[in-house]
């Protein structure tokens, strides 16, 4: 079933026609299956997009054109269709917010069930598994399809996103236009700020902060690093310091960045959960027996207000090196 | 306006996971049991609808009869009636297996507008809401945070990692609820006396075959043991050290 004859076909979103990152790191693990790769590219870039996705190890790139505006469930109903053109026997999409949105619809579509949220997808004699967290990564679960198309979502910043050689047949579809519910507008968010599921680093922020107007100490630090994205406990989102956006654990957004630095945040299960399979964790806590130490790779005991400032300038002066 | 809101028991967020004797399941001994936690938003924003735009609210679960405490607890709150689809096997069932049991008993009650949480808190898959909307054919928005509705339209906000998105769409809808939408209210003690002896219905749901087939289930790996590299800002150096040298984040 997982010869290169069979085709998995991948779901890419762009953005200004660039491919999204976590659909090239989709793109690589559907190259890792060892089938043939083919692609479908949705947005107002996707023909400028397309042209990318090549590099990626996609034989053929369907993108879809014409759309006046985004509408899931008519883009779910393309990415249907040409699955079914292409006698696709997987199907694959980023675990984003669009991805999520999308890929539910798209396996019903096929009659298929989904396996959401993948940190693994592997073919084994012949049929593909996929490796899904449970109660937000507390457990770890290996699940087969028999649906008559494995259909599965890949979590953002697990899979490495690798170029391939080879180019791709790029070919235009008109996009549907009877979307029933159809998005009217797009408020960006300021500064491009980072999301903390797609950010390879997040510093986040707990009730050790003690108020709202000191979480200017964990953006100074984020920024010292770079690419990186501030985060919250539940504490302190609840307590509507921070907004839920930025809310890490069970009931909030599960990460997996390269480096979490957890400051103030004494390290509860549900915390834990959204957070434990980061590739580096740095704790900062007052509380030598904070839980949040039993995980991390590296703890500073210490109060947030005067390790802040002086990490921050350090991470600034290290990276001018 | 007819509502119904989807609700899933789960284990408490204090759940422990530890691997069953088949090692294809989790040990549920000792686990308590909620609604998940962005179910209890879903009923919030069925009982404001409801207390806008009048109406019933119908309180759908799939699960064992011991559901019956979440599914009171939101008649308390003020949503009208509650049914059970009694599954006695929850533990294998696919996100297609309940989209599509919902689907045919949703269908039958005929609702303007279908609430549920944007995911449930065990399986995590975040994949029922969109798969019950396009087995009935109506219109979905996921993650909503903001939501309007009049005149059998609405407009629904929803936050995306680059923005947030304004959607609209015409009822028949199903939305998925993500935080920030309400604050869930708490059941009033008169709500709690009046629904303590209210019948919940026990049906049997639509029954389809599974097609996802768990193969193990295992413990995450345990980290590797880390260290305290120091303390106050006299360990800062030290630090910058390890993520450099060490780990190669620098």
């Amino acid at each position: 079933m997982t010869s290169a004859m069979t085709t998995i076909l991948v779901f890419v979103e762009e953005s200004n026609g660039t491919p999204r990152r976590a659909s090239l790191e989709c793109l690589s693990a559907a190259r890792a299956t060892g089938m043939t790769v083919a692609a479908i590219v949705a947005g107002p870039g996707s023909e400028k997009a397309a042209a990318h996705v090549g590099k990626y190890g996609a034989t053929k790139v369907v993108a879809l054109v014409g759309a006046a505006r985004w509408s899931s469930d008519a883009v779910a109903r393309d990415v249907a269709a040409v699955a079914r053109e292409l006698s696709a026997t997987a199907f694959l999409a980023a675990a984003t917010a669009t991805g999520k949105d999308i890929a539910p619809r798209v396996a019903a579509l096929l009659d298929s069930t989904l396996l959401s949220d993948c940190t693994g997808v592997t073919a084994d004699s012949g049929a593909l598994v996929a490796t899904r967290p449970w109660l937000a990564g507390k457990a770890i679960a290996k699940v087969r399809s028999t649906a008559p198309v494995f259909c599965a979502t890949t979590r953002p910043n697990v899979f490495p996103a690798t170029e391939a050689a080879g180019t791709a047949e790029i070919v235009t579809r008109n996009a549907s236009s009877d979307g029933q519910a159809v998005v009217t507008s797009v408020a960006e968010k300021v500064g491009g700020k980072l999301d903390v599921k797609e950010a390879s680093i997040v510093v986040s922020g707990g009730r050790g902060l003690r108020g709202p107007e000191n979480f200017h100490l964990i953006e100074a630090l984020a920024a010292a690093f770079g690419s990186a994205a501030t985060g919250a406990s539940r504490a302190v989102v609840d307590a509507g310091w921070r907004p839920h956006g930025e809310q890490v654990g069970q009931t909030g957004k599960t990460v997996s960045p390269s480096l979490y630095v957890a400051v103030g945040i004494s390290g509860a299960i549900q915390h834990l959960a959204g957070m434990r399979t980061s590739k580096i964790i740095v704790a900062i806590n007052k509380d030598a027996d904070a839980p949040i130490f039993k995980i991390a790779d590296y703890g500073l005991v210490g109060d947030a207000f005067e390790v802040l400032p002086v990490l921050t300038k350090a991470i600034e002066a290290a990276k001018k090196h | 306006m007819k509502i119904v809101a989807c609700i899933k028991r789960v284990p408490t967020t204090e759940a422990q996971a530890k691997v069953g004797a088949d090692a294809k399941s989790l040990d549920s001994t000792g686990w308590q049991y909620m609604a998940s936690f962005y179910d209890e938003i879903a009923v919030e924003a069925a009982i404001q609808a409801k207390e806008k735009h009048g109406g019933d609210i119908t309180v759908l679960t799939i699960g064992p009869s011991e559901a019956a405490k979440e599914v009171r607890e939101f008649l308390a709150r003020g949503a009208d009636t509650g049914v059970i689809l009694k599954d006695a096997d929850p533990g294998s069932r696919d996100p297609r297996w309940t989209a599509k049991a919902l689907a045919a008993k949703i269908g039958s009650l005929g609702p303007d507008i279908v609430f549920t949480g944007r995911v449930a808190t065990d399986r995590d898959n975040a994949a029922v809401g969109p798969m019950l909307a396009t087995y009935l054919g109506w219109a979905c928005v996921t993650e909503v945070v903001a939501l309007e509705l009049a005149d059998g339209r609405g407009t629904a906000k929803r936050e995306t990692e680059y923005g947030v998105e304004t959607v609209e769409f015409a009822l028949p809808a199903v939305i998925t609820c993500n935080k920030g939408l309400n604050e869930p209210r708490r059941a009033s003690l008169k709500g709690i006396m009046a629904v303590k002896t209210k019948t919940i219905a026990e049906e049997a749901p639509h029954d389809s075959l599974a097609q996802a087939v768990i193969v193990a289930v295992e413990l995450p790996p345990a980290r590797k043991a880390g260290r305290i590299v120091g303390e106050g800002v006299a360990g800062v150096a030290a630090l910058v050290d390890a993520l450099k040298n060490e780990a190669k984040i620098l």
